[in-house]
């Protein structure tokens, strides 16, 4: 039945085969998992181009590294239960963990380094699902696409020889990437707030709120603070001002923001954060976030949330704006990275105090 | 040739079956959807949480049934190394069918992520929020995931071994009828 026959041609193509069905479905798992598609843009990729920009700073984000925990509530008005079905958008309070940081990968960068500040929160049910966004102090982000975001971190790395982004790479990227424009002409005019409680937050990308009937409604949304306009003398000599004036408006009382949510008229771009809607599209005042507590981020309780703007409740959902799923990706990977480099597992850098001399 | 009762029960077979479309299927979205930052990589992470959780449930069954319904033995003339590894392999692949879901929502638990299966159907955590626990499950995930892919290959490779060098009606007993 089973003789030895390798001698017969029979034997050597049924060995052929076995060896073309084994070798074949590892190459095709190599090619899915991205082992032989070197050139696909992967999270990894993403990530080591910011980690190249920022500097390598184990235990922190690779992104908006320099941030201060902030915590409180959302106190909902009911405005947008119409729209959405999330339990947040009943009238009633939802707790809130939340994170102001500044972009780039520095955690030790001084506050005026960048004219942009972010928000990120953490909304959780009381039935358990929860929502998590990451908004920006502009209107509209710089890139439309992973592949954009990404050729612009490559263009923005530092040149070794000056530590500072070659201006000629820099200028290359724009000019081969017109959809920069709105924001270009925002940053133009932008400069460091003294604050992050005068600043509104933007969530760029468009979501998707269904309603209790299972209507689909294109939104955007912003928080705008009820301090919008304060002045305040921050002392630009302060690497720090920015957490230092929270702690300090804070011990006066709690910061207020308004959460207006943006409905799309039919055909408004949902596919481009490089897009801003027109001015008169409808709004929806959806309540007011109240934050009461900040905390240091290396001991507060931000540190290890990954504000993926994928994790959504019942009642948002993702748009088609391609940001949103290589954020996420992106956000997982920089996630993993810093949890394996505080919990000090083998082959990571250990987290180092922050140094003397900054 | 194989008596008719050398085979394996129906259920048994049915459960095998199914069960290598759903995990091969699964092992191929867990790699893709980690490499992509395209919209694939949400489509993929949608199907990955309730595709699991089902492979979970399918594999208690599963043992159940091998418990209940034991398999033909091997051929008495295949090499004793040749019969430990098939065993030692089976049991492996056994165990990391159970293993990987629980790992994945474990992983998720400690990472203080909520465990959705679809919009609104949320699993509870069955592990408490630990950062460092969520790095060691989650490299842990990845690790497993290329073990029970390589014994998924050696698992092929020997069945067509049997199949199409040795035709000793061992993956007859499987595929419930014999190959040419």
């Amino acid at each position: 039945m089973h003789e030895p026959s390798s001698r017969s041609a029979g034997t050597a193509w049924r060995w052929a085969v076995i060896g073309i069905v084994v070798v074949g479905t590892a190459a095709a798992f190599g090619y899915v998992g991205g082992w032989l598609a070197p050139h696909r843009l992967t999270p990894k990729r993403i990530v080591d181009q910011l980690q190249q920009n920022g500097g390598m700073h184990p235990g922190y984000r690779r992104n908006h590294a320099k941030g201060i925990c902030v915590a409180g509530y959302f106190d909902s008005n009911g405005a947008a239960q119409t729209y959405s079905k999330a339990q947040v958008f009943a009238a009633g309070r939802t707790p809130v963990v939340g994170r102001l940081a500044i972009p780039g990968g520095n955690p030790y960068a001084p506050d005026s380094s960048a004219p942009i500040r972010s928000m990120a929160l953490r909304f959780t049910q009381s039935n358990g699902q929860q929502w998590r966004t990451g908004m920006n102090s502009m209107p509209v982000f710089l890139v439309g696409t992973p592949q954009a975001f990404y050729e612009q971190a490559q263009s923005s790395a530092p040149d070794p020889a000056t530590g500072k982004p070659d201006p000629t790479k820099v200028k290359a990227f724009f000019a081969a990437h017109p959809e920069s424009g709105p924001f270009l002409a925002w940053v133009k005019t932008a400069k460091p707030s003294a604050s992050f409680a005068t600043e509104s937050y933007w969530s760029l990308d468009a979501f998707v709120f269904v309603d209790a009937s299972g209507t689909r409604h294109a939104v955007r949304w912003r928080m705008v603070p009820e301090g919008a306009g304060e002045p305040v003398d921050g002392s630009k000599s302060d690497a720090d001002y920015l957490s230092a004036d929270l702690t300090t408006r804070l011990a006066k009382g709690p910061q207020r923001w308004k959460l207006m949510v943006t409905l799309a008229n039919p055909g408004d771009p949902t596919n481009d954060a490089t897009k801003a809607w027109p001015s008169d599209r409808k709004e929806i005042d959806a309540g007011t976030l109240v934050l009461d507590q900040a905390t240091a981020q290396d001991s507060g309780p931000c540190r290890d949330i990954n504000y993926d703007p994928l994790v959504l409740p019942d009642g948002i959902e993702a748009s088609d704006d391609p940001l949103l799923p290589a954020r996420s990706a992106a956000y997982a990977d920089s996630y993993l990275r810093r949890t394996s480099e505080e919990a000090h597992l083998p082959g990571t850098a250990a987290p180092q105090p922050k140094p003397e001399s900054n | 040739m194989s008596a008719p009762s050398a085979m394996f029960a129906l259920p048994a077979r049915v459960l095998h079956w199914l069960m290598a479309i759903l995990i091969v299927s699964m092992l191929f979205i867990g790699v893709g959807m980690v490499a992509s930052v395209s919209e694939t990589h949400e489509l993929l992470i949608r199907i990955h949480k309730p595709l699991g959780i089902a492979i979970l449930v399918l594999a208690v069954i599963r043992i159940t049934v091998r418990l209940r319904y034991p398999p033909p033995p091997l051929p008495a003339d295949l090499p004793a190394l040749q019969k430990l590894a098939a065993h030692a392999s089976h049991w492996l692949l056994y165990i990391l069918m159970l293993l990987m879901p629980l790992i994945g929502w474990a992983m998720l638990s400690a990472g203080g992520y909520p465990v959705m299966l679809s919009e609104s159907l949320r699993l509870p955590p069955i592990f408490p929020v630990s950062p460092d626990a969520f790095a060691v499950l989650r490299h842990a995930h990845s690790f497993f995931a290329l073990l029970l892919f390589l014994t998924f290959l050696a698992h092929m490779g020997a069945a067509l071994y049997h199949g199409l060098i040795r035709r000793d009606g061992v993956l007859s007993s499987m595929a419930g009828r014999r190959l040419p």
